[in-house]
């Protein structure tokens, strides 16, 4: 079966034949587009280590079948940075040591930026970690992810505050 | 994961034609069914994507007083509409206990009433299971089995049902709206999901192309609203099944009991209504006591499966903490840990 599908991947439009139904938007992004910052963990949806934004919102991308997305919206974690100037939050891992190998991170990045825009954890750093139960760090950085997700989302609410 | 062919139908009837056929699976946002593909255990020959249909994305008020959900809202959505919240705020907390957030917003209502147990003996296909396999046996019986079901279970299957979302949903009474080759029905949320007896692999009433359109709650699911909470413990504080759940919804007057709906997860083959327990609850006060007789009587029938014996107690004194909460009254937002028991103090964090 031949199947064409449209995605708007960080911002590009990228029309591709799918040949086989059973590609995940996982194994698209990081076979086809060469997109490997997205990271195949269990690729059973238990570590989030494959997050992605769809249509704004945080999903498995290891359970979502390319097919079925076609017109969808993707952002990923090459699409967070502008240019040399790192997303809040990824300064945020560094400065409070968010990672030890690094390989859970592009899922913890996208999965906060989805809990921040989600806006139901607030500074509230135990919602921050509940909400955050879907990517697991098996270094066990899971303090130094809270406090990262904690001080951007401070940050957001200051700025919020002086715009007021 | 075994090839198939992918389908994605214009409208109800195309996918309900497409569906059918021996072998046809439906596709929603398949994050039960492809983590069951990929591992050999579901191996449909056509997915059938109904999640481009129009017309089941919708929650609406009815006129009845009633709402009806389409099939395809997704779980968060569903948990965070504030309306729905304020109204039926058990069922808002026992969308948040389960999965992840990222599952949340990919999972779909109609899904959820469908999902498959997560007896690992099922997701295994070197072990016998007669679910996965009628005839080959099941591992389970002399495996690792302490979280398995207490309640309602059959020598050749005591898997449980997993999902949160459908135990506060079956002690409001909720239906369900099917529609198949013979047009639509509603059937009671209850009568759905099928105890294991000596077909274990037969899970529902729905017969082959039948599709979910939608879940129903009836009016007096509201008068709940101001005492109602899903309590669950799991082996780990988030991101986890329920080991045993119970929902707990009361009406209170003068400190007495007018109604009561108690549901528990975890302990069967299928959401397991308690009303036995809620009739001992009529008129009488808010009492531990009266909690106990209530819990007591919900788990009457209960008998282990296995080394499970301590889920008994366990979903005993569920339903009990389950009751009290309701009765202390539903918290203004639903807390900061979902269905937890650890959530006591609000802001604290339980295990720093």
């Amino acid at each position: 079966m031949h199947n064409s599908i449209s995605l708007t991947v960080n911002g590009v439009q990228h029309d591709i034949a799918l040949s086989d139904p059973r590609v995940t938007l996982l194994d698209l992004l990081r076979e086809r587009l060469h997109l490997t910052g997205t990271k195949k963990g269990c690729d059973r949806g238990q570590c989030g280590a494959c997050t992605i934004l769809v249509n704004g919102r945080r999903i498995n991308s290891c359970l979502a079948l390319a097919t079925s997305h076609d017109g969808a919206d993707i952002t990923t974690i090459e699409g967070v940075a502008r240019g040399d100037e790192l997303h809040p939050l990824q300064a945020a891992f560094i400065a409070h040591d968010g990672f030890q190998c690094g390989f859970c991170t592009p899922g913890q990045i996208m999965s906060a930026l989805g809990l921040i825009t989600e806006g139901q954890a607030g500074c509230d750093a135990e919602r921050i970690r509940e909400g955050m139960s879907g990517n697991l760090c098996r270094c066990g950085a899971y303090a130094g992810i809270t406090e990262a997700v904690l001080e951007v989302q401070q940050q957001l609410e200051a700025k919020e505050r002086r715009v007021a | 994961m075994k090839s198939f062919d992918y389908v994605k139908p214009a409208s109800i009837a195309e996918a309900i034609a497409a569906a059918r056929t021996p072998g046809a699976a439906y596709l929603a946002a398949g994050t039960n069914l492809l983590d069951l593909m990929k591992g050999g255990v579901s191996r449909p020959d056509r997915l059938v994507d109904v999640t481009h249909l129009p017309g089941l994305g919708t929650i609406e008020k009815l006129a009845d007083g009633g709402l009806r959900i389409g099939a395809l809202v997704r779980n968060a959505d569903l948990a965070h509409d504030a309306a729905f919240a304020k109204a039926y705020p058990a069922v808002a907390e026992a969308l948040l206990s389960g999965a992840s957030a990222q599952l949340r917003n990919a999972a779909t209502v109609g899904g959820n009433l469908l999902q498959r147990t997560r007896c690992a003996y099922f997701y295994d296909v070197a072990s016998a299971c007669n679910k996965r396999a009628p005839g080959s046996g099941c591992d389970a019986r002399g495996g690792a089995n302490d979280i398995h079901a207490v309640l309602g279970w059959s020598d050749g299957c005591i898997a449980t049902h997993p999902s949160d979302f459908c135990v506060p949903l079956v002690a409001l009474d909720a239906a369900v709206e099917i529609e198949g080759s013979k047009g639509r029905r509603e059937i009671r949320l209850e009568d759905m999901h099928l105890l294991p007896g000596t077909t274990p692999e037969q899970e529902t009433v729905l017969e082959p192309g039948d599709l979910i359109v939608a879940l129903k709650l009836p009016a007096e699911a509201r008068n709940f609203a101001s005492h109602a909470r899903y309590l669950k413990v799991r082996e780990r504080t988030s991101y986890a099944f329920a080991v045993a759940s119970a929902a707990a919804h009361l009406t209170l007057a003068n400190g007495r009991i007018e109604q009561a709906r108690i549901a528990l997860g975890g302990v069967a083959a299928k959401p397991w209504r308690a009303r036995e327990a809620e009739e001992l609850l009529v008129g009488r006060e808010v009492t531990d006591q009266n909690f106990r007789r209530a819990a007591d009587a919900a788990l009457a029938a209960a008998k282990p499966s296995g080394d499970n014996a301590f889920k008994i107690e366990l979903a005993r004194r569920i339903v009990v903490r389950a009751l009290a909460l309701a009765a202390a009254g539903t918290p203004e937002r639903s807390p900061a840990l979902p269905a937890s028991p650890f959530s006591i103090h609000s802001g604290a964090l339980h295990d720093a």
